[in-house]
């Protein structure tokens, strides 16, 4: 709902009279001076104020896209031009402050005012003023730290389906991330794209207890609010999380929850917009407007902060073909999988770690960032539990006795690594060195001639510890 | 300057009116701001632009300007080792201008005004000149001299040729024209959507390899000089690090690359690592012979065109100078979804998932540029461009408009391959779906060049040009047939198969283990030196048909499987004696496997 503002309250040019309304856009006469992208403002005889933005100009007709609630709205109207694109003030007062998805403050304190204000759709980083990202980030959750490493300045999406507890994960992963050997620690944006009320409080009840509300900004966009208007929420969360890690200094990490209303909100546009559906009735573009919000993650050459991006999404039905997942896929630095298979065994964090990938791990590890063993550790990890789940499928064929010694014990490795390395507990608060000690004491399972993918030399080091260690407990 | 006024703003497509002489193909300059943009169409009274900047803040009534040029390259010196936007601006540039953020209707030129080059002309003057013709050199970085040619449109008489320092602005000679004089530069400009022309009839066949040290691609799916290939993948996959290893180890002088509507951070990655790594064959950075064009995902759509051309037209350049050039396009998809969403603003009828009908003609024009040629001008050369272009298929699915018609176009197919890829094995390039039309030609090229690089490839194996294209051909059969066991093997379990068969698999696993996978990130394994490559090859075959021999003779598949010397032939590629290596892996199988025989008591000949 939009919040109802005085006549007076409006100034720039005013005019009246809206020629049509289709679904969420409006046409209007064309009018000198009207800018591509300006934000206008319709008050309809209801004496709601609703937000919009021109989205195409021309001689003969301009065209509004209004976020917000659309019925009410008549010929008879008020349309106020800004003249100006769509803008937030910004200023060090939003840390710790709640806002709705047109970044009004939900949270009983009055508005930010500030003259210094940014645009919220930000400009592109110039790729030369990229800093590459190294710094590993430490979740304590074994099955990203030891196989999906996040770095600093990273856009890593969890792609999950509805029913598994992709929340409970992510919340895991906001209470306990910190850089190795740093004190600080990370502030939170967190943007919600038509969550339900029960997920919005869980994560700032969750935020609440750790303490991590004092360091957060919290942008919600509800399942009740206007669809339209969240085309813009993580628009505007994104404008605040540059401006705290590029002229405040904060290392952000930004979780937006959840990328699927989000596109489901610009399909809705696109078709209001009558424009050539692509796969799943999705624009063309989705992907050069999905970029728009994931390439705002990085470090800035010169700028002591960062910003690292958690995107949450629900694949439609599961499947990480959909076009949602799918390009977001393309231009994210990896996906962390969830599963229904792992979830419904039992075993949380339920991350399939097969299909998943950081493609900005090897660069946050190794000697000196975790420890030397880190990256064969992985890749081994990697190879034996691929083989183990294609155990796994032929024993569900042939049984289990019609299984080669090899392939059986590759299928008692996938067990013991799901068991042991990738359960843990929501609260638990793995470093690396227990990860990777971890990681050995499951592959200690296999002979050590099984274990190509990593240097005999690195096996001297850590295979016979762990398995003596493993065979210890054993007893 | 020629002035008209905004008519209508969709998105990145702008409608202008009041310039009617204004042609397809023309640089306009749009607003207050002056954003860049090209006209794409001309109608009755209107024409559209495609604008390669954001377009907010533009209104009906607002100026357009008629440059009366084309979209052009300047190429000249300077070129290597900068890093461009899609439309040519440097980077580095824009950074001095508006900070670590591009903001809008800044102007930076292509090619750096204030170096001083150090030109030395090799002609002398008084000859006739013309289009190609080197007339002197430029040491642009240490390992690339940049032979400054006649332009492709002049011709006349060298009337004058200095010697000496020089910027680019400044002449370095002077021409006679049809009787007027015309200075000469270092740099000239040149319109990136029209092929730069070589001599008639000047296109050579395909003949020699382009050696990249990745295995999977040198030994079975080899691409030639001058070629084309395709490498599609859905994400995930290792497109982008493939195409960073070609462009890293490709034995060419000039490597442009360009980030087409990707990852900010991969061109990042690419801008750190390549300053420290070294060629192979110079020992000099990688950077001096790289050029890096980088329109990243979030920067406007219709830059992703132009920067596909504006890399395509420095290749041709330095190509024109007769060296061996390689290309890698990542991703050709964005440049058509880019064609996609601008034909979707004009209006045009969609004929396949919303592509209009006339992306197979922009792909064929891209891909065509690729070739090895007698280049234009004196001396007499030869150069070549060789193309790889990545393609993200949506969803992963290779049956989409811009895969099949990219493999129209392209004679070399590197099919990724997501289970590949999820159990890590890189490159994910699958040997079933993948081909090489040029392969039968080019790998005696191969062999040749091995022997050059090691000539004690010929004493380990002295009928090495003989035999290696049927090492080859036994390598694909195994994998084709081991494949078909295996799906069998997926319903009976691998115990119930038969020893042969199981020997099959054994040597499948052994050739993806220690022959098709590799460790990009290894130092040792990252680069498989062509000799290397062809012995390991050759240990994998050997040790199958002696393998073969004994399981003829009823000595069982396990006590071959539970051999140490399998877990060495994976293993071999990371031993950093490298081509050493291999040779003693070759004499360990044969004492591996003539033990095996004499526990047996089976005599089988070697």
């Amino acid at each position: 709902m939009g919040i109802p503002v005085k006549i007076s309250d409006l100034y720039g040019k005013i005019y009246r009279g809206i020629r049509e309304i289709r679904g969420s856009l409006v046409v209007l006469d064309p009018i000198p001076g009207v800018v591509f992208d300006e934000i206008i403002r319709i008050r309809a005889p209801d004496g709601i104020d609703r937000l919009g933005r021109v989205i195409e100009v021309s001689r003969d007709y301009v065209i509004a896209q209004v976020f917000g609630d659309e019925s009410g709205l008549q010929h008879d109207s008020i349309v106020k031009f800004t003249g100006s694109t769509f803008e937030i003030p910004v200023s060090p007062d939003v840390v710790g402050r709640m806002f709705n998805g047109r970044f009004e403050p939900i949270d009983g304190l009055p508005k930010i005012s500030s003259k210094d204000t940014r645009d919220i759709n930000g400009f592109p980083i110039n790729p030369r003023a990229r800093e590459y990202p190294n710094d590993f980030i430490q979740t304590g959750i074994s099955a990203i730290d030891g196989m999906l490493s996040l770095v600093r300045g990273q856009k890593l999406p969890i792609f999950s389906e509805s029913g598994l507890p992709h929340n409970r994960v992510a919340a895991q992963i906001a209470r306990q991330a910190t850089i190795l050997g740093e004190e600080e620690s990370f502030a939170l944006v967190f943007a919600a794209m038509g969550l339900k009320h029960d997920e919005a409080s869980y994560f700032i009840s969750q935020f609440r207890e750790s303490g991590a509300i004092d360091r957060s900004v919290v942008i919600l966009n509800l399942a009740d609010d206007p669809a339209i208007e969240r085309l813009i929420t993580p628009r505007i969360a994104l404008t605040i999380a540059e401006y705290l890690a590029f002229e405040l200094d904060y290392h952000v990490l930004a979780i937006l929850t959840d990328m699927t209303n989000y596109c489901e909100a610009l399909r809705e546009i696109s078709a209001a917009r009558e424009e050539v559906p692509g796969r799943g009735g999705y624009p063309g573009y989705m992907y050069s407007d999905l970029a728009t919000i994931y390439e705002r993650a990085g470090i800035v050459r010169g700028k002591k902060g960062s910003l690292t991006q958690m995107p949450i999404l629900t694949m439609p039905g599961g499947d990480k073909r959909h076009p949602i997942p799918d390009l977001t896929g393309y231009i994210t630095e990896g996906q962390i999988i969830l599963s229904k298979d792992l979830h419904s065994r039992g075993i949380y964090p339920p991350i399939n770690v097969l299909p998943s990938l950081s493609r900005l791990m090897r660069s946050g590890i190794g000697p000196g960032k975790t420890r030397d063993d880190h990256k064969e550790l992985s890749d081994q990890l990697y190879d034996a539990y691929s083989r183990g789940v294609k155990a796994r499928d032929l024993a569900r064929i042939v049984g289990e006795m019609g299984l080669s010694d090899r392939e059986r014990l590759f299928l008692k490795f996938a067990d013991l690594f799901e068991r042991r390395f990738i359960n843990q507990g929501e609260y638990e608060n793995r470093t690396i060195e227990e990860t990777l000690d971890i990681g050995w004491e499951v592959l200690s399972v296999l002979p050590p001639e099984e274990l190509t993918r990593v240097r005999e030399s690195t096996i001297e080091k850590y295979y016979y510890k762990a398995k003596a260690a493993y065979e210890g407990i054993q007893k | 300057m020629r002035q008209g006024e905004i008519v209508k703003v969709s998105g990145t497509v702008v409608f202008g009116r009041g310039i009617p002489d204004i042609e397809v193909g023309e640089v306009v300059e749009i607003g207050e701001d002056r954003l860049i943009g090209e006209v794409i169409r001309v109608f009755e009274e209107d024409f559209a632009a495609q604008v390669y900047e954001p377009t907010s803040g533009l209104r009906v009534g607002d100026p357009v300007f008629g440059t009366g040029k084309k979209l052009v390259a300047e190429l000249g010196p300077g070129l290597l080792m900068n890093i461009f936007d899609g439309i040519g601006r440097p980077l580095e540039d824009l950074i001095k201008l508006s900070g670590p953020f591009i903001s809008r209707g800044i102007k930076a030129y292509m090619l750096p005004r204030d170096i001083k080059w150090e030109f030395k002309p090799t002609v002398e003057a008084g000859i006739e000149v013309g289009p190609g013709d080197i007339v002197g050199e430029v040491k642009e970085t240490e390992y690339l001299v940049h032979k400054i040619m006649i332009p492709p449109n002049m011709s006349g008489v060298l009337k004058e040729i200095y010697e000496g320092e020089f910027k680019i602005e400044e002449p370095i000679g002077v021409v006679e024209v049809n009787g007027e004089e015309k200075n000469l530069y270092m740099y000239h400009e040149w319109p990136v959507k029209i092929a730069r022309p070589v001599q008639p009839g000047g296109r050579l066949p395909l003949t020699t390899p382009l050696i990249t040290g990745q295995r999977v691609i040198d030994v079975l799916f080899p691409v030639a000089k001058g070629g084309a290939a395709c490498i599609p993948g859905g994400f995930g996959t290792g497109k982008t690090v493939t195409l960073h290893q070609l462009a890293k180890w490709s034995d060419t002088d000039v490597v442009v690359y360009i980030g087409c509507g990707e990852r900010g951070n991969e061109m990042a990655e690419v801008l750190t690592e390549f300053p420290e790594l070294q060629d192979p064959r110079s020992g000099r950075p990688l950077m001096e012979r790289t050029v890096l064009i980088a329109n990243t995902s979030n920067m406007p759509v219709s830059a992703r065109e132009a920067s596909v051309y504006i890399g395509i037209t420095i290749a041709e350049y330095y190509r024109d100078m007769g060296y061996d050039v390689s290309l890698m396009a990542d991703s050709t998809s964005r440049w058509a979804e880019a064609i996609r969403e601008i034909s979707g603003r004009l209006g045009e009828m969609p004929v396949e998932r919303g592509f209009p009908a006339y992306l197979p003609d922009k792909i064929a024009e891209f891909y065509e540029r690729a070739g090895r040629v007698k280049v234009l001008g004196r001396p007499e050369r030869i150069g070549s461009v060789t193309v790889v272009g990545a393609v993200s298929p949506p969803g992963g699915d290779f049956n989409e408009p811009v895969t099949t018609h990219t493999l129209r176009f392209t004679g070399v197919f590197w099919a990724l391959d997501a289970d590949l890829a999820y159990s890590r094995h890189f490159p994910s390039i699958h040997w079933l779906k993948s081909y090489s039309l040029y392969a039968e030609a080019i790998i005696g090229g191969y062999v040749e060049k091995a022997v050059e690089n090691n000539p004690r490839l010929k004493d380990v194996w002295p009928n090495v040009k003989e035999e290696y294209p049927s090492y080859r051909v036994e390598a694909m059969n195994i994998l084709t047939n081991a494949s078909e066991v295996e799906s069998i093997a997926k319903i009976i379990g691998e115990k119930a198969l038969p020893d042969d068969q199981r020997l099959l698999l054994l040597t499948n696993e052994l050739i993806k283990e220690g022959l098709l996978r590799q460790n990009a990130f290894d130092p040792v394994d990252s680069y498989s030196e062509p000799e290397r490559s062809i012995l390991i090859l050759k240990a994998i075959i050997d040790f199958h048909r002696l393998a073969e021999k004994l399981v003829r003779e009823n000595v069982p598949i396990d006590r071959i499987i539970e051999s140490p010397i399998v877990s060495r032939i994976k293993r071999a590629k990371l031993d950093e004696r490298k081509f050493d290596a291999i040779v003693d892996l070759l004499n360990e199988i044969r004492e591996a496997l003539s033990s095996i025989a004499e526990e047996y008591r089976v005599s089988i000949s070697f």
